[in-house]
Protein backbone atom coordinates (compact mmCIF):
# COMPACT_ATOMS: atom_id res chain seq x y z
CA UNK A 1 0.00 0.00 0.00
CA UNK A 2 1.37 3.56 -1.16
CA UNK A 3 1.29 6.27 1.35
CA UNK A 4 0.57 9.77 -0.13
CA UNK A 5 1.52 12.86 1.96
CA UNK A 6 -1.98 14.70 3.76
CA UNK A 7 -2.04 17.85 4.38
CA UNK A 8 -2.00 19.05 7.88
CA UNK A 9 -4.59 18.06 10.06
CA UNK A 10 -6.70 20.99 11.78
CA UNK A 11 -5.35 23.01 14.49
CA UNK A 12 -2.21 21.53 13.97
CA UNK A 13 1.15 24.06 12.70
CA UNK A 14 3.38 23.52 10.60
CA UNK A 15 6.44 21.62 11.97
CA UNK A 16 9.73 23.62 12.48
CA UNK A 17 12.36 20.57 12.47
CA UNK A 18 15.54 21.30 14.97
CA UNK A 19 17.75 19.70 13.21
CA UNK A 20 18.95 22.15 10.14
CA UNK A 21 22.22 24.54 9.89
CA UNK A 22 24.21 24.41 13.14
CA UNK A 23 22.42 22.18 14.88
CA UNK A 24 22.91 19.43 12.45
CA UNK A 25 26.18 20.27 12.32
CA UNK A 26 26.72 19.67 15.28
CA UNK A 27 24.50 16.35 15.41
CA UNK A 28 26.72 14.85 12.69
CA UNK A 29 29.88 15.91 14.80
CA UNK A 30 28.29 14.01 17.71
CA UNK A 31 27.59 10.98 15.28
CA UNK A 32 31.25 10.79 14.72
CA UNK A 33 32.12 9.49 18.22
CA UNK A 34 30.04 6.35 18.48
CA UNK A 35 29.68 3.23 16.38
CA UNK A 36 25.96 3.59 15.83
CA UNK A 37 23.58 6.06 14.87
CA UNK A 38 21.27 5.42 18.30
CA UNK A 39 24.19 6.00 20.29
CA UNK A 40 23.74 10.02 19.81
CA UNK A 41 20.28 9.83 21.36
CA UNK A 42 21.12 11.24 24.59
CA UNK A 43 23.29 14.21 23.07
CA UNK A 44 20.52 14.73 19.97
CA UNK A 45 17.78 14.81 23.11
CA UNK A 46 20.48 17.85 24.73
CA UNK A 47 20.48 19.61 21.36
CA UNK A 48 16.94 19.84 21.20
CA UNK A 49 16.45 20.85 24.86
CA UNK A 50 19.13 23.48 24.45
CA UNK A 51 17.42 24.91 21.34
CA UNK A 52 13.12 24.80 22.09
CA UNK A 53 13.35 24.55 26.34
CA UNK A 54 11.55 21.20 26.31
CA UNK A 55 10.97 18.52 24.04
CA UNK A 56 7.75 17.52 22.18
CA UNK A 57 6.31 14.51 21.35
CA UNK A 58 6.92 16.05 17.65
CA UNK A 59 10.68 16.68 18.40
CA UNK A 60 10.66 13.27 19.76
CA UNK A 61 9.52 11.88 16.43
CA UNK A 62 12.16 13.90 14.27
CA UNK A 63 14.83 12.54 16.71
CA UNK A 64 13.76 8.96 15.87
CA UNK A 65 13.47 9.98 12.16
CA UNK A 66 17.01 11.43 11.89
CA UNK A 67 18.50 8.60 14.26
CA UNK A 68 16.53 5.50 12.24
CA UNK A 69 14.19 5.02 15.65
CA UNK A 70 10.54 5.01 16.50
CA UNK A 71 8.59 7.72 18.34
CA UNK A 72 8.07 5.53 21.27
CA UNK A 73 11.03 4.54 22.03
CA UNK A 74 12.72 7.88 22.01
CA UNK A 75 9.59 8.76 24.41
CA UNK A 76 10.77 5.71 26.35
CA UNK A 77 14.24 7.36 26.69
CA UNK A 78 13.21 10.48 27.37
CA UNK A 79 10.92 9.79 30.06
CA UNK A 80 13.55 7.74 31.75
CA UNK A 81 16.16 10.58 32.61
CA UNK A 82 14.68 13.46 34.99
CA UNK A 83 16.41 16.13 32.89
CA UNK A 84 14.66 15.98 29.98
CA UNK A 85 11.63 18.18 29.54
CA UNK A 86 8.95 16.29 27.89
CA UNK A 87 6.30 19.26 29.02
CA UNK A 88 6.93 23.18 28.72
CA UNK A 89 8.54 24.74 32.01
CA UNK A 90 9.38 28.14 32.75
CA UNK A 91 12.02 30.29 31.82
CA UNK A 92 14.14 29.42 34.75
CA UNK A 93 14.28 25.70 35.96
CA UNK A 94 15.21 25.90 39.71
CA UNK A 95 16.42 22.25 40.91
CA UNK A 96 17.27 22.51 44.62
CA UNK A 97 18.78 18.91 45.85
CA UNK A 98 16.86 17.72 49.64
CA UNK A 99 18.61 14.42 49.58
CA UNK A 100 19.51 13.57 53.17
CA UNK A 101 22.60 15.10 53.46
CA UNK A 102 21.55 18.37 52.65
CA UNK A 103 18.12 17.95 53.74
CA UNK A 104 19.76 17.69 57.58
CA UNK A 105 21.56 21.05 56.61
CA UNK A 106 18.19 22.60 56.06
CA UNK A 107 17.38 21.79 52.18
CA UNK A 108 13.93 22.05 52.66
CA UNK A 109 13.44 25.33 54.09
CA UNK A 110 15.29 26.36 50.52
CA UNK A 111 12.86 25.00 48.66
CA UNK A 112 10.26 27.02 50.51
CA UNK A 113 11.80 30.07 49.60
CA UNK A 114 12.10 29.53 46.07
CA UNK A 115 8.81 28.83 46.04
CA UNK A 116 7.74 31.79 47.37
CA UNK A 117 10.56 34.38 46.04
CA UNK A 118 9.79 33.24 42.43
CA UNK A 119 5.83 33.02 42.72
CA UNK A 120 5.63 29.21 41.57
CA UNK A 121 3.88 28.35 44.42
CA UNK A 122 4.30 24.60 44.62
CA UNK A 123 6.64 21.67 43.49
CA UNK A 124 6.45 21.35 39.11
CA UNK A 125 4.24 24.12 38.49
CA UNK A 126 5.21 26.94 36.53
CA UNK A 127 4.84 30.77 37.68
CA UNK A 128 1.87 32.81 36.38
CA UNK A 129 4.26 35.20 34.84
CA UNK A 130 5.89 31.86 33.26
CA UNK A 131 9.29 32.69 34.46
CA UNK A 132 10.26 30.04 37.07
CA UNK A 133 9.42 26.25 37.92
CA UNK A 134 11.08 25.10 40.79
CA UNK A 135 11.26 20.80 41.77
CA UNK A 136 12.93 19.09 44.15
CA UNK A 137 15.87 17.50 42.80
CA UNK A 138 17.62 13.99 44.17
CA UNK A 139 21.28 14.17 45.05
CA UNK A 140 23.21 17.14 43.10
CA UNK A 141 26.82 15.52 44.60
CA UNK A 142 27.89 18.04 46.16
CA UNK A 143 26.90 17.04 49.84
CA UNK A 144 29.30 19.47 51.65
CA UNK A 145 28.30 22.56 50.27
CA UNK A 146 24.82 22.01 51.23
CA UNK A 147 22.30 23.25 50.00
CA UNK A 148 23.37 23.17 46.22
CA UNK A 149 20.85 24.28 43.43
CA UNK A 150 20.94 24.42 39.42
CA UNK A 151 19.01 27.05 38.20
CA UNK A 152 19.53 26.65 34.30
CA UNK A 153 23.42 25.86 33.94
CA UNK A 154 24.25 27.55 36.78
CA UNK A 155 25.13 25.35 39.77
CA UNK A 156 25.11 27.31 42.54
CA UNK A 157 26.78 26.24 45.73
CA UNK A 158 26.11 26.61 49.68
CA UNK A 159 22.59 28.53 49.33
CA UNK A 160 20.80 29.44 52.69
CA UNK A 161 17.07 30.69 52.65
CA UNK A 162 18.49 33.82 53.17
CA UNK A 163 20.50 34.31 49.91
CA UNK A 164 17.15 33.21 47.54
CA UNK A 165 15.52 36.43 47.02
CA UNK A 166 18.78 38.23 46.15
CA UNK A 167 19.41 34.85 43.83
CA UNK A 168 15.61 34.86 42.06
CA UNK A 169 16.41 39.05 41.60
CA UNK A 170 19.20 38.43 39.78
CA UNK A 171 17.52 36.25 37.49
CA UNK A 172 14.85 38.13 36.71
CA UNK B 1 46.52 24.11 47.86
CA UNK B 2 43.10 23.17 49.24
CA UNK B 3 39.32 23.64 48.73
CA UNK B 4 37.80 25.34 50.02
CA UNK B 5 39.52 24.75 53.20
CA UNK B 6 43.34 24.97 53.50
CA UNK B 7 45.25 21.23 53.58
CA UNK B 8 45.18 19.81 57.24
CA UNK B 9 48.78 18.69 58.49
CA UNK B 10 47.51 15.48 59.09
CA UNK B 11 46.48 14.88 55.50
CA UNK B 12 48.45 13.47 52.43
CA UNK B 13 48.33 15.23 49.43
CA UNK B 14 48.36 13.21 45.93
CA UNK B 15 45.27 14.03 44.52
CA UNK B 16 43.93 16.79 45.84
CA UNK B 17 47.40 18.44 45.98
CA UNK B 18 46.08 21.12 43.13
CA UNK B 19 42.84 21.73 44.58
CA UNK B 20 41.89 25.39 44.46
CA UNK B 21 44.83 26.24 42.17
CA UNK B 22 43.31 27.43 38.92
CA UNK B 23 46.41 27.24 36.87
CA UNK B 24 46.40 23.77 37.02
CA UNK B 25 43.78 22.99 35.36
CA UNK B 26 45.16 24.29 31.94
CA UNK B 27 47.00 21.96 29.68
CA UNK B 28 49.90 24.04 30.20
CA UNK B 29 49.93 24.36 34.07
CA UNK B 30 49.35 20.75 34.17
CA UNK B 31 52.68 20.43 32.00
CA UNK B 32 54.37 22.50 34.20
CA UNK B 33 53.40 20.37 37.51
CA UNK B 34 54.89 17.14 35.55
CA UNK B 35 51.25 16.01 33.74
CA UNK B 36 51.46 13.46 31.06
CA UNK B 37 54.86 12.11 32.03
CA UNK B 38 53.49 8.95 33.08
CA UNK B 39 51.52 8.71 29.77
CA UNK B 40 55.05 9.34 28.02
CA UNK B 41 56.37 6.36 29.58
CA UNK B 42 53.16 4.44 29.85
CA UNK B 43 52.58 4.62 25.99
CA UNK B 44 56.40 3.26 25.56
CA UNK B 45 55.41 0.18 27.97
CA UNK B 46 53.79 -2.83 26.99
CA UNK B 47 50.34 -3.08 28.26
CA UNK B 48 51.11 -5.83 30.18
CA UNK B 49 53.81 -4.00 31.91
CA UNK B 50 51.47 -1.47 33.27
CA UNK B 51 48.75 -4.24 34.24
CA UNK B 52 51.59 -5.43 36.31
CA UNK B 53 52.23 -2.27 38.17
CA UNK B 54 49.13 -1.17 38.95
CA UNK B 55 48.46 -4.78 40.36
CA UNK B 56 51.55 -4.45 42.45
CA UNK B 57 50.26 -1.14 43.71
CA UNK B 58 47.39 -2.57 45.26
CA UNK B 59 44.62 0.22 43.83
CA UNK B 60 41.28 -0.66 44.47
CA UNK B 61 38.31 0.55 43.01
CA UNK B 62 37.31 4.36 44.71
CA UNK B 63 33.87 4.26 42.67
CA UNK B 64 32.24 1.83 45.67
CA UNK B 65 33.12 -1.59 45.01
CA UNK B 66 37.04 -1.96 45.75
CA UNK B 67 37.50 -4.08 43.21
CA UNK B 68 41.61 -3.97 42.57
CA UNK B 69 41.98 -2.33 39.35
CA UNK B 70 44.80 -4.17 37.65
CA UNK B 71 42.87 -7.50 38.28
CA UNK B 72 40.11 -5.64 36.31
CA UNK B 73 41.98 -4.85 33.58
CA UNK B 74 43.73 -7.92 33.14
CA UNK B 75 40.56 -9.80 32.24
CA UNK B 76 40.61 -7.95 29.19
CA UNK B 77 41.24 -10.03 26.53
CA UNK B 78 44.88 -9.65 25.61
CA UNK B 79 44.54 -10.99 22.15
CA UNK B 80 43.05 -7.95 20.05
CA UNK B 81 39.81 -9.42 17.76
CA UNK B 82 37.37 -6.86 18.95
CA UNK B 83 37.45 -3.17 19.51
CA UNK B 84 37.80 -2.28 23.25
CA UNK B 85 36.49 0.30 24.81
CA UNK B 86 37.22 2.32 28.42
CA UNK B 87 34.38 3.79 29.71
CA UNK B 88 35.13 6.82 32.56
CA UNK B 89 32.79 6.50 35.34
CA UNK B 90 31.74 10.24 36.29
CA UNK B 91 28.33 9.82 36.46
CA UNK B 92 29.03 10.42 40.99
CA UNK B 93 25.34 10.22 42.41
CA UNK B 94 25.45 8.55 45.83
CA UNK B 95 24.27 10.58 48.16
CA UNK B 96 27.37 11.87 50.28
CA UNK B 97 29.86 11.86 47.93
CA UNK B 98 31.49 14.49 46.29
CA UNK B 99 35.42 13.75 45.88
CA UNK B 100 34.91 13.06 42.13
CA UNK B 101 33.76 16.73 41.19
CA UNK B 102 36.28 18.13 42.81
CA UNK B 103 39.01 16.21 41.07
CA UNK B 104 37.18 17.14 37.53
CA UNK B 105 36.75 21.07 38.57
CA UNK B 106 40.37 21.37 39.82
CA UNK B 107 42.02 18.43 37.98
CA UNK B 108 40.71 17.87 34.77
CA UNK B 109 44.11 16.72 33.22
CA UNK B 110 45.04 14.15 36.02
CA UNK B 111 41.59 12.38 35.14
CA UNK B 112 42.37 12.74 31.62
CA UNK B 113 45.92 11.42 31.59
CA UNK B 114 44.81 8.42 34.13
CA UNK B 115 42.38 7.32 31.59
CA UNK B 116 44.71 7.33 28.72
CA UNK B 117 47.23 5.38 30.42
CA UNK B 118 44.49 2.88 31.68
CA UNK B 119 43.58 2.76 27.94
CA UNK B 120 46.34 2.20 26.53
CA UNK B 121 47.28 -0.94 29.25
CA UNK B 122 43.60 -2.42 28.13
CA UNK B 123 44.10 -1.78 24.25
CA UNK B 124 41.33 0.71 24.09
CA UNK B 125 41.26 2.83 21.25
CA UNK B 126 38.09 5.08 22.65
CA UNK B 127 37.26 6.14 25.80
CA UNK B 128 33.88 7.56 26.68
CA UNK B 129 33.60 9.67 29.81
CA UNK B 130 30.36 9.45 31.34
CA UNK B 131 29.12 12.65 33.54
CA UNK B 132 26.11 13.36 34.83
CA UNK B 133 24.08 15.96 33.28
CA UNK B 134 24.09 18.21 36.29
CA UNK B 135 27.41 18.42 36.71
CA UNK B 136 27.88 21.67 34.35
CA UNK B 137 30.51 23.04 35.85
CA UNK B 138 32.74 19.96 35.51
CA UNK B 139 31.66 19.06 32.23
CA UNK B 140 32.92 22.51 30.63
CA UNK B 141 36.56 22.18 32.66
CA UNK B 142 36.65 18.56 31.28
CA UNK B 143 35.31 19.19 27.98
CA UNK B 144 37.92 22.19 27.94
CA UNK B 145 40.75 20.08 29.31
CA UNK B 146 40.05 17.53 26.45
CA UNK B 147 40.03 19.98 24.17
CA UNK B 148 43.86 21.17 25.01
CA UNK B 149 45.19 18.16 25.42
CA UNK B 150 43.96 16.59 22.46
CA UNK B 151 45.16 19.23 20.38
CA UNK B 152 48.51 18.85 22.08
CA UNK B 153 48.76 15.49 20.57
CA UNK B 154 49.43 13.27 23.97
CA UNK B 155 46.67 10.40 23.27
CA UNK B 156 48.32 9.71 20.47
CA UNK B 157 45.60 7.27 18.82
CA UNK B 158 43.38 6.75 21.94
CA UNK B 159 40.11 8.66 21.28
CA UNK B 160 38.58 10.72 23.97
CA UNK B 161 34.89 11.86 24.18
CA UNK B 162 32.59 13.13 27.07
CA UNK B 163 29.31 11.65 27.20
CA UNK B 164 27.10 13.77 29.44
CA UNK B 165 23.99 12.19 31.41
CA UNK B 166 20.55 13.17 31.81
CA UNK B 167 19.38 12.35 35.43
CA UNK B 168 19.77 8.99 36.52
CA UNK B 169 21.66 7.59 39.48
CA UNK B 170 21.46 4.27 38.26
CA UNK B 171 23.45 5.25 35.69
CA UNK B 172 26.48 5.05 37.92
CA UNK B 173 26.22 1.51 37.70
CA UNK B 174 28.52 0.29 35.04
CA UNK B 175 25.99 -1.58 32.53
CA UNK B 176 23.34 0.64 33.29
CA UNK B 177 25.99 3.49 32.13
CA UNK B 178 27.09 1.31 28.73
CA UNK B 179 23.27 1.29 28.16
CA UNK B 180 22.86 5.35 28.41
CA UNK B 181 25.68 5.62 26.58
CA UNK B 182 23.88 3.65 24.16
CA UNK B 183 21.37 5.90 23.71
CA UNK B 184 18.81 3.39 25.96
CA UNK B 185 16.98 3.80 28.82
CA UNK B 186 19.53 3.24 32.02
CA UNK B 187 18.32 -0.30 33.24
CA UNK B 188 21.16 -2.26 34.43
CA UNK B 189 22.52 -5.48 32.65
CA UNK B 190 22.29 -8.85 34.03
CA UNK B 191 25.90 -10.50 34.68
CA UNK B 192 27.25 -12.67 33.67
CA UNK B 193 28.72 -11.80 30.47
CA UNK B 194 30.92 -9.10 32.79
CA UNK B 195 31.79 -6.15 30.76
CA UNK B 196 35.67 -7.40 29.90
CA UNK B 197 33.57 -10.31 27.54
CA UNK B 198 30.44 -8.43 26.48
CA UNK B 199 30.28 -4.46 27.18
CA UNK B 200 29.86 -1.19 25.57
CA UNK B 201 28.63 -1.77 22.42
CA UNK B 202 28.93 -5.62 22.75
CA UNK B 203 32.50 -5.23 22.89
CA UNK B 204 35.42 -5.85 25.68
CA UNK B 205 35.27 -2.98 28.05
CA UNK B 206 36.96 -2.29 31.15
CA UNK B 207 34.86 0.47 33.38
CA UNK B 208 36.73 2.81 35.71
CA UNK B 209 35.93 5.29 38.71
CA UNK B 210 37.11 9.41 38.20
CA UNK B 211 39.12 9.21 41.50
CA UNK B 212 40.85 5.57 40.52
CA UNK B 213 41.91 6.81 37.22
CA UNK B 214 43.51 9.90 38.86
CA UNK B 215 45.53 7.78 40.97
CA UNK B 216 47.22 5.75 37.96
CA UNK B 217 49.38 8.72 36.94
CA UNK B 218 51.13 9.23 40.52
CA UNK B 219 51.42 5.25 40.54
CA UNK B 220 53.37 5.27 37.44
CA UNK B 221 55.34 8.12 38.02
CA UNK B 222 56.47 7.16 41.29
CA UNK B 223 56.08 3.57 41.74
CA UNK B 224 53.81 0.94 43.16
CA UNK B 225 56.10 0.70 46.38
CA UNK B 226 55.92 4.01 46.96
CA UNK B 227 51.77 4.18 46.54
CA UNK B 228 51.55 0.89 48.93
CA UNK B 229 53.59 2.57 51.76
CA UNK B 230 51.68 5.44 52.03
CA UNK B 231 48.83 3.84 53.77
CA UNK B 232 48.74 3.08 57.61
CA UNK B 233 47.46 -0.50 57.31
CA UNK B 234 48.91 -1.59 53.71
CA UNK B 235 49.25 -4.07 52.14
CA UNK B 236 45.45 -4.93 52.44
CA UNK B 237 44.25 -1.16 51.65
CA UNK B 238 46.84 0.75 49.99
CA UNK B 239 47.28 4.12 48.92
CA UNK B 240 45.54 7.55 49.74
CA UNK B 241 41.95 8.00 49.42
CA UNK B 242 39.55 11.01 49.42
CA UNK B 243 36.72 11.19 52.12
CA UNK B 244 33.60 13.65 51.16
CA UNK B 245 32.59 15.07 54.73
CA UNK B 246 29.33 16.07 54.99
CA UNK B 247 26.26 16.88 57.39
CA UNK B 248 26.76 18.28 60.45
CA UNK B 249 30.08 19.23 60.85
CA UNK B 250 32.00 22.12 60.99
CA UNK B 251 33.86 21.82 58.08
CA UNK B 252 32.84 19.62 55.65
CA UNK B 253 34.47 19.14 52.60
CA UNK B 254 36.83 16.73 51.20
CA UNK B 255 39.75 15.66 52.76
CA UNK B 256 42.97 12.98 51.19
CA UNK B 257 44.10 10.72 53.96
CA UNK B 258 46.05 7.30 54.03
CA UNK B 259 44.31 4.29 54.25
CA UNK B 260 43.43 3.29 57.76
CA UNK B 261 43.07 6.96 59.00
CA UNK B 262 41.19 7.12 62.02
CA UNK B 263 37.68 7.92 61.49
CA UNK B 264 37.29 9.98 64.68
CA UNK B 265 40.06 11.67 63.62
CA UNK B 266 38.90 12.90 60.30
CA UNK B 267 35.54 14.64 62.08
CA UNK B 268 36.83 15.95 65.22
CA UNK B 269 40.68 17.17 64.14
CA UNK B 270 40.36 17.82 60.25
CA UNK B 271 36.64 18.66 60.16
CA UNK B 272 36.65 20.36 63.06
CA UNK B 273 33.93 18.29 64.92
CA UNK B 274 30.30 18.92 65.29
CA UNK B 275 28.87 22.03 65.49
CA UNK B 276 28.77 24.02 68.77
CA UNK B 277 26.91 22.33 71.76
CA UNK B 278 26.01 19.21 69.38
CA UNK B 279 27.11 15.61 69.80
CA UNK B 280 27.55 12.79 67.33
CA UNK B 281 24.87 10.57 66.84
CA UNK B 282 25.66 8.47 63.55
CA UNK B 283 27.27 8.21 60.79
CA UNK B 284 27.19 6.80 57.39
CA UNK B 285 30.94 6.01 55.86
CA UNK B 286 30.53 5.20 52.35
CA UNK B 287 27.91 6.63 51.03
CA UNK B 288 24.33 6.29 51.01
CA UNK B 289 23.99 2.60 50.44
CA UNK B 290 26.27 1.13 53.08
CA UNK B 291 24.73 0.58 56.52
CA UNK B 292 24.58 3.36 59.30
CA UNK B 293 27.38 3.26 62.37
CA UNK B 294 26.20 4.51 65.43
CA UNK B 295 28.75 6.80 68.16
CA UNK B 296 30.42 4.10 68.93
CA UNK B 297 31.44 2.52 65.44
CA UNK B 298 31.72 5.71 64.16
CA UNK B 299 34.74 6.87 67.39
CA UNK B 300 36.47 3.16 66.95
CA UNK B 301 36.34 2.66 62.91
CA UNK B 302 38.96 2.78 60.61
CA UNK B 303 39.03 4.73 57.41
CA UNK B 304 40.09 0.96 54.82
CA UNK B 305 37.89 -1.51 53.11
CA UNK B 306 38.93 -3.85 56.53
CA UNK B 307 38.16 -1.65 58.92
CA UNK B 308 35.10 -0.03 57.88
CA UNK B 309 33.70 -3.99 57.56
CA UNK B 310 35.06 -4.99 60.54
CA UNK B 311 32.38 -2.46 61.82
CA UNK B 312 29.78 -4.01 59.88
CA UNK B 313 29.66 -1.35 57.20
CA UNK B 314 31.60 -0.60 53.68
CA UNK B 315 34.25 2.30 52.90
CA UNK B 316 32.06 2.36 49.41
CA UNK B 317 32.71 5.51 47.93
CA UNK B 318 33.67 7.21 50.85
CA UNK B 319 31.54 9.60 51.44
CA UNK B 320 30.92 10.15 55.14
CA UNK B 321 27.63 11.42 55.95
CA UNK B 322 27.58 13.35 59.58
CA UNK B 323 24.51 13.22 61.99
CA UNK B 324 24.50 15.04 65.18
CA UNK B 325 21.93 14.61 68.53
CA UNK B 326 19.35 16.81 66.55
CA UNK B 327 18.73 14.52 63.31
CA UNK B 328 15.16 12.91 63.08
CA UNK B 329 16.86 9.47 62.31
CA UNK B 330 13.43 7.91 60.89
CA UNK B 331 12.69 11.01 58.79
CA UNK B 332 16.26 10.78 57.32
CA UNK B 333 16.23 6.65 56.84
CA UNK B 334 12.68 7.75 55.36
CA UNK B 335 14.16 10.53 52.99
CA UNK B 336 17.27 7.86 51.89
CA UNK B 337 14.64 5.56 50.97
CA UNK B 338 12.47 8.13 49.27
CA UNK B 339 15.96 8.47 46.70
CA UNK B 340 15.88 4.91 46.26
CA UNK B 341 12.19 4.89 45.43
CA UNK B 342 13.20 7.61 43.05
CA UNK B 343 15.96 6.03 41.58
CA UNK B 344 15.00 2.72 41.01
CA UNK B 345 14.91 1.97 37.05
CA UNK B 346 11.75 -0.78 37.75
CA UNK B 347 13.06 -3.19 35.96
CA UNK B 348 13.13 -5.58 38.93
CA UNK B 349 10.11 -5.99 41.14
CA UNK B 350 11.29 -6.44 44.23
CA UNK B 351 13.05 -2.94 43.79
CA UNK B 352 10.16 -1.14 42.18
CA UNK B 353 7.86 -2.60 44.60
CA UNK B 354 10.52 -3.01 47.59
CA UNK B 355 11.95 0.70 47.65
CA UNK B 356 8.45 2.59 47.16
CA UNK B 357 6.60 0.80 49.72
CA UNK B 358 9.28 0.84 52.28
CA UNK B 359 8.84 5.04 51.95
CA UNK B 360 5.43 4.66 52.38
CA UNK B 361 5.49 2.48 55.42
CA UNK B 362 8.03 4.90 56.51
CA UNK B 363 5.72 7.88 55.65
CA UNK B 364 3.11 5.77 57.20
CA UNK B 365 5.19 6.35 60.74
CA UNK B 366 6.07 9.43 60.40
CA UNK B 367 2.02 10.63 60.26
CA UNK B 368 1.62 9.08 63.58
CA UNK B 369 -0.16 6.06 61.78
CA UNK B 370 2.36 3.32 62.58
CA UNK B 371 2.01 0.18 63.91
CA UNK B 372 4.89 -1.83 65.91
CA UNK B 373 4.18 -4.68 63.49
CA UNK B 374 5.58 -2.44 60.37
CA UNK B 375 8.86 -2.60 62.01
CA UNK B 376 9.24 -5.96 61.50
CA UNK B 377 7.37 -5.58 57.90
CA UNK B 378 10.04 -3.01 57.08
CA UNK B 379 12.87 -5.93 57.96
CA UNK B 380 10.86 -8.22 56.14
CA UNK B 381 10.56 -6.41 53.41
CA UNK B 382 14.73 -5.65 53.38
CA UNK B 383 14.98 -9.25 53.32
CA UNK B 384 13.25 -10.08 50.41
CA UNK B 385 15.59 -6.29 48.44
CA UNK B 386 18.67 -7.65 49.33
CA UNK B 387 20.85 -10.21 46.71
CA UNK B 388 17.67 -11.28 44.74
CA UNK B 389 18.03 -8.31 41.97
CA UNK B 390 20.15 -7.27 38.51
CA UNK B 391 21.69 -4.46 40.67
CA UNK B 392 21.91 -3.71 44.23
CA UNK B 393 20.07 -0.65 43.90
CA UNK B 394 17.52 -2.41 45.77
CA UNK B 395 20.02 -3.46 48.39
CA UNK B 396 21.42 0.03 49.19
CA UNK B 397 17.56 0.82 50.33
CA UNK B 398 17.35 -2.15 52.42
CA UNK B 399 20.80 -1.29 53.87
CA UNK B 400 20.03 1.81 55.96
CA UNK B 401 16.29 0.70 57.44
CA UNK B 402 17.77 -2.61 58.23
CA UNK B 403 20.73 -0.78 59.94
CA UNK B 404 18.65 2.64 61.46
CA UNK B 405 15.69 0.02 63.00
CA UNK B 406 18.23 -1.70 65.03
CA UNK B 407 20.28 0.99 65.88
CA UNK B 408 17.85 3.64 66.32
CA UNK B 409 14.66 1.22 67.21
CA UNK B 410 13.57 3.64 70.02
CA UNK B 411 12.69 6.77 67.22
CA UNK B 412 10.78 4.50 65.54
CA UNK B 413 8.75 3.06 68.74
CA UNK B 414 8.12 6.69 69.63
CA UNK B 415 6.00 7.97 66.50
CA UNK B 416 4.44 4.63 66.77
CA UNK B 417 3.52 5.49 70.43
CA UNK B 418 2.70 8.52 69.92
CA UNK B 419 5.62 10.04 72.17
CA UNK B 420 6.80 11.60 69.40
CA UNK B 421 4.38 13.92 67.47
CA UNK B 422 3.70 13.03 63.70
CA UNK B 423 6.09 15.23 61.30
CA UNK B 424 4.11 14.46 58.40
CA UNK B 425 0.60 15.16 57.41
CA UNK B 426 -1.58 11.86 57.09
Amino acid sequence: MSVTAQPPAAGIEAYEPVFTGETLAALQEILARYPTRQAALLPALWLVQRARGWISDRNMAEVAEVLGLTPAYVKGVVTFYTMYHPHPVGKHFVQVCTTTPCNICGAEAVVRAFLEATGAGELGATSPDGRWTVVETECLGACGFATPVLIDDDFIESVTPERVAELVRKYK
Amino acid sequence: MGYPHRPHPRETLVLSQYFGDPDARSYRGWVKRGGYEALRQALAMEPAKIIEIVKESGLRGRGGAGFPTGLKWSFMPKEKKKPHYLCVNADESEPGTFKDREIMRWTPHALLEGAAIAAHAIQAEVVYIYIRGEFTEPLAIVERALAEATAAGVFKDIKMYVHRGAGAYICGEETALMNSIEGKRGNPRIKPPFPAAVGLFGMPTTINNVETLAAVPHILARGAAWYKSLSLSSPKSTGTKLFSVCGHVQKPGNYEVPMGFPLKDLLYELCGGMRPGRTLKACIPGGSSVPILNREETESCLLDYEGVAEKGSMLGSGGVIVFDDSTDMVYQIMRLARFYAHESCAQCTQCREGTAWTTKILQRILAGQGKMSDLDLLLDLAENMTGKTICVLSDSCAAPVVSGIKKFRGEFEDYITGKKRPVLAA
